[in-house]
């Protein structure tokens, strides 16, 4: 038998969308007390989060299909479409299970005090995730736009929650102006896309016959709006400032799931909307998503803020997942169905784990930043002893987002370079030179994505306090302590079980690619390909790895003589070690600087040998600021300036301009 | 059966264990002859683990709960490597459970949780141990999967056991240029990644220069005979792979008659004595590079293995 919601799945989802918006509006009721928005709110905003994963992931089942509404809302002839398939059912699945985890984690974390008051704080998260859902299940561009604008809009109340710091303010407009110029292109692109007959229904855009040269002009609009959205280079600038800015809660919503739907967005335009492209938009979007993953790691193993560092990240994380996409484009260009599902389940899972890990680690941050109140890493250290639970649960995030077996982050690093190993086989031998070398940078990408995990969490976590205060940080509440072992419970699942996430990725696959990945061996093991080219098995690894790690243990037990003293560290025998002997988050990075030397602009203020009181600064710039950014909008004021000339501020020059413009129009009447 | 080829399985990575320190010795034993010394015994590295399990355990007053559960863990991933890769037989249940990329990823485990180790204390040596050794780990990863990627194209797949199949069924000798490439490139990533001489060396605490031993500085006791341990069996195992890949002549196909697995395990110390051998010679003729001459060391290895790649491919067309 089966339950109601699961029988009529979009009206459920339409309620449990409804009951967020409700739940923020009750914020309003009692708007400062954190009692009540906090502790009664945001953890019936997780329940409804778990709601909708359950409903989306009925979408996910074999032999689904796509469930349409129509909404008699919004304006006049332009209802709003909705539909429900195994595309918008796995990002839904995504939300539902990262946003149920940040939930919670946010009832213990939001206090009164700084910056919007709670109530307002929680209308704008409600807002927040139900226009993300809304995202997802729009048919209709109209709908689409409307939702986009709403989470944009929303997050960006949410980036200035403490609107008084004016670092925050700028990284707000930033982040609002590469919105808009992304939303334009996205609204352009729907322009184009729907073939001339002027109907914005999703349906009506998938019947459209579009000339190639519309059709390219259309991807290439999709591709710079989400990328926009996404992060990628060169519109990647407003992340290391807005993610930073935002609330920790906000920061994990941004990055775990708001930077996923435009992942969707691409996905769904360029692989559903659209038909077969010409091979090159495959091959561009692959490389540009590459560049994208080497230069966000690069720049993450240089930060020095905790949350910069991660925002650098999410760049990266980003970039594999694009680069995917791209691959899973050449490779339908090429009629090659089964690489194609490949790359976009290593796509598709890659945003899953995303959403997980990367949330875990920004809410730690935010742990540690109300624990200490530091987001500098140099002035972090040690916290492992004061706080062990958010240390313990950040591990798994860091080992998982670093790509090691046998958590979630390696299986969809392995997907993605088994994609890439299958790519000989494309009959394009300029295509052929090319590819290898992907997934070279694949494998730097992801050996560096380790070197600056272990940077991230040994200066914050290990090694001694760097500042005095430290010692006095406390463990996280328990709320938040659930919300993290929520999303690292997610992380090893994923890792140990990679056949539930194949799974879930084969509906989506089969639906947009025709071709469904196989997940191949038996329950034990996965071999997409063929069980003779590549297997992993995750629960065998950890399992393996424990029963080794247990056996070792018994044994030294059984023979060692367990006499264990405490010291001072030794140090080589040197006495006087202080804390700032350990290497700085700087100098952690010292050798990424030296190697990639040319992907940064360093500005170094090194002592003179004879300074009495030495002080040493490097400043690091993303080169893209000047090269770019700095260009258009001297451009941009020159273009202002030139129009400022007809400002005279002086009334009789205003009625002699309109005096002008009328003879201009009766000139063209008579 | 399966029982019997599960127990196979364990009594290989078993027999890595024993043997891994052997190899040590061995390779000791050479470069001492080599450089006019009088040579330490074989067992040498038997005594020195012997005493290590005798000492009592020193640990830092503020070590944290990781600093102690990672010998434990480096230790158990390099018998689990070495129970996966074929050295002796490629008839094993087990070897499904990982490819040779989810190997390089165990070995990213093991060096990961050893920096976090080395973190954990907050001397100066530490962390420069653990700055040093991320930053030749995430040189050699990349070109030990450009290696891995080479055989993948040769012989269709990035499991072991089916690489060495395809190997020995191709032909006897293997003579092809992208693996001539690929060979170099992975003699490269094996000496950085083992800390040997031209990267890193194992004899020497010289503070300017080391990297593998900065990390265990800290480390006494039975902790220490375990991270010693566990980078014997990490220069067995890239030992194995190397033959695995390269020349796995020997290796039995079936396992069920006990000729081909002696033959094998004969056949075995013959290539681990010529290797050890050969790694002795190179770190004697070579000479330590200073620690930023080491990425264009393990560059030219990636764009060695990358070359490999593009010379197959080439060559197919």
């Amino acid at each position: 038998m089966t339950y109601l919601p699961f029988a009529y799945p979009l009206p459920a989802l339409i309620t449990l969308i409804a009951a967020w918006l409700v739940l923020g509006m009750l914020g309003l009721l009692q708007p400062q007390r954190v009692g009540w928005v906090a502790r009664m709110l945001f953890p019936l905003g997780a329940l409804v989060a778990l709601g909708v994963a359950a409903v989306a992931v009925s979408a996910l089942r074999a032999g689904f299909t796509p469930q349409v509404l129509v909404l008699p809302l919004g304006l006049p002839d332009l209802p709003f479409h909705l539909r429900l398939d195994a595309l918008s059912g796995f990002f839904l699945m995504l939300l539902g299970i990262a946003g149920a985890g940040i939930s919670i984690f946010a009832a213990g974390y939001f206090r009164r005090g700084e910056g919007t008051s709670p109530g307002l704080l929680g209308l704008q998260y409600h807002v927040f995730l139900a226009s993300m859902a809304l995202v997802v299940l729009a048919d209709d561009a109209y709908l689409f736009m409307l939702a986009w604008e709403t989470m944009a809009l929303s997050s960006y109340f949410l980036v200035t929650s403490q609107h008084r710091i004016a670092e925050i303010r700028r990284a707000g407009f930033i982040y609002l102006l590469m919105a808009h110029i992304g939303a334009l292109s996205i609204l352009l692109c729907f322009g184009a896309l729907h073939g001339g007959n002027w109907t914005m229904t999703f349906d009506a855009m998938r019947g459209a016959s579009l000339s190639p040269a519309w059709a390219d002009v259309a991807f290439c609009l999709a591709l710079f709006g989400f990328g926009a959205k996404a992060g990628l280079f060169p519109v990647h600038i407003w992340l290391p400032e807005a993610h930073p800015a935002a609330p920790s809660p906000v920061s994990a919503m941004m990055s775990g799931l708001m930077l996923k739907t435009a992942i969707y967005g691409l996905l769904r335009v360029s692989m559903d909307l659209m038909h077969t492209g010409p091979w090159w938009w495959g091959l561009v979007t692959m490389l540009i998503g590459l560049f994208t993953a080497l230069f966000g790691v690069v720049f993450a193993a240089v930060q020095t803020d905790m949350k910069r560092l991660l925002a650098y990240s999410s760049i990266e994380n980003i970039g594999l997942i694009i680069a995917a996409v791209g691959l899973a484009l050449l490779a339908r260009s090429f009629d090659m169905n089964l690489l194609a599902a490949l790359a976009l389940a290593a796509a598709l899972i890659h945003a899953f784990n995303h959403a997980l890990f990367k949330s875990l680690l920004f809410l730690a941050t935010g742990s540690v930043l109300h624990a200490t109140g530091e987001r500098n890493l140099g002035k972090l250290g040690g916290l492992i002893r004061y706080m062990p639970w958010v240390a313990m649960l950040a591990l798994v995030g860091t080992l998982a987002i670093a790509g090691l077996p046998p958590l979630n982050g390696f299986v969809s690093e392995w997907l993605l370079l088994q994609a890439f190993l299958s790519t000989p086989a494309i009959p394009h031998s300029f295509i052929n030179m090319i590819v290898p070398l992907g997934a070279a940078a694949v494998a730097l990408t992801a050996a560096l994505a380790g070197y600056v995990m272990v940077k991230f969490y040994g200066v914050i976590f290990l090694g001694q306090p760097r500042e005095a205060q430290l010692e006095r940080a406390h463990d996280a509440g328990v709320l938040e302590r659930i919300g993290l072992a929520w999303l690292a419970l997610g992380c090893i699942l994923i890792g140990v079980f990679p056949q539930v996430a194949l799974d879930a990725a084969a509906s989506v696959t089969r639906a947009l690619t025709g071709a469904a990945v196989q997940r191949g061996g038996t329950i034990w093991w996965i071999a997409p390909v063929s069980p003779a080219q590549a297997s992993y098995s995750g629960l065998w690894l950890l399992a393996g790895l424990l029963g080794v790690v247990a056996v070792v243990f018994v044994i030294v037990r059984l023979f060692y003589h367990g006499r264990v003293r405490r010291v001072p560290p030794w140090d080589c025998g040197y006495r006087w070690l202080t804390p700032r002997m350990q290497d700085t988050a700087e100098g952690f990075g010292q050798p990424i600087r030296r190697i990639f030397g040319p992907f940064f602009r360093i500005e170094r203020e090194v002592p003179a040998p004879d300074d009495a009181q030495p002080h040493y600064a490097i400043r690091i710039e993303d080169r893209t600021w000047r090269a770019i950014y700095a260009p258009i909008t001297a451009t941009v004021r020159r273009l202002a300036d030139a129009v400022a000339v007809l400002q005279r501020g002086r009334l009789a020059v205003y009625l002699l301009y309109s005096f002008l413009t009328l003879i201009v129009l009766l000139m063209f009447v008579i | 059966m399966n029982m019997i080829a599960l127990l196979r399985q364990l009594a290989e990575a078993l027999l890595a264990v024993a043997l891994a320190p052997l190899l040590a010795g061995w390779v000791a034993q050479c470069r001492a002859w080599l450089q006019n010394r009088s040579a330490p015994s074989l067992l040498q590295p038997y005594r020195k683990l012997r005493k290590l399990f005798h000492k009592d355990a020193v640990l830092a007053e503020h070590a944290s709960p990781l600093f102690r559960i990672t010998p434990y863990v480096v230790f158990g991933t390099m018998v689990l490597a070495a129970a996966i890769i074929p050295s002796v037989t490629t008839d094993m249940p087990f070897a499904r459970v990982a490819d040779a990329i989810a190997l390089v990823g165990l070995f990213a485990t093991a060096r990961v949780f050893m920096a976090l180790a080395a973190m954990d204390i907050g001397t100066a040596f530490g962390t420069l141990g653990a700055r040093r050794e991320m930053m030749v780990g995430f040189l050699a990863e990349p070109a030990l999967l450009m290696v891995l990627f080479n055989a993948f194209l040769m012989y269709g797949s990035t499991a072991l056991p089916t690489v060495v199949h395809g190997a020995l069924a191709a032909h006897g000798l293997i003579l092809r240029p992208s693996l001539a490439f690929a060979g170099v490139a992975f003699v490269m990533v094996l000496l950085a990644e083992n800390g040997r001489i031209p990267i890193d060396n194992p004899t020497t605490h010289l503070e300017l220069t080391m990297i593998h031993e900065a990390m265990l500085l800290e480390y006494s006791a039975l902790h220490l005979a375990l991270m010693e341990w566990a980078a014997w069996l990490k220069l067995f195992n890239y030992a194995c792979i190397g033959f695995a890949l390269f020349a796995p002549w020997g290796i039995a196909l079936h396992a069920d008659t006990t000729s081909p697995l002696l033959l094998a395990l004969a056949l075995l110390l013959l290539k681990l004595a010529v290797a050890g051998g050969a790694l002795a010679v190179i770190e004697t003729v070579s000479a330590k590079l200073r620690v930023f001459r080491a990425p264009e060391f393990l560059s030219t290895a990636f764009l060695l293995a990358v070359l490999g790649i593009l010379v197959h491919l080439q060559l197919r067309s």
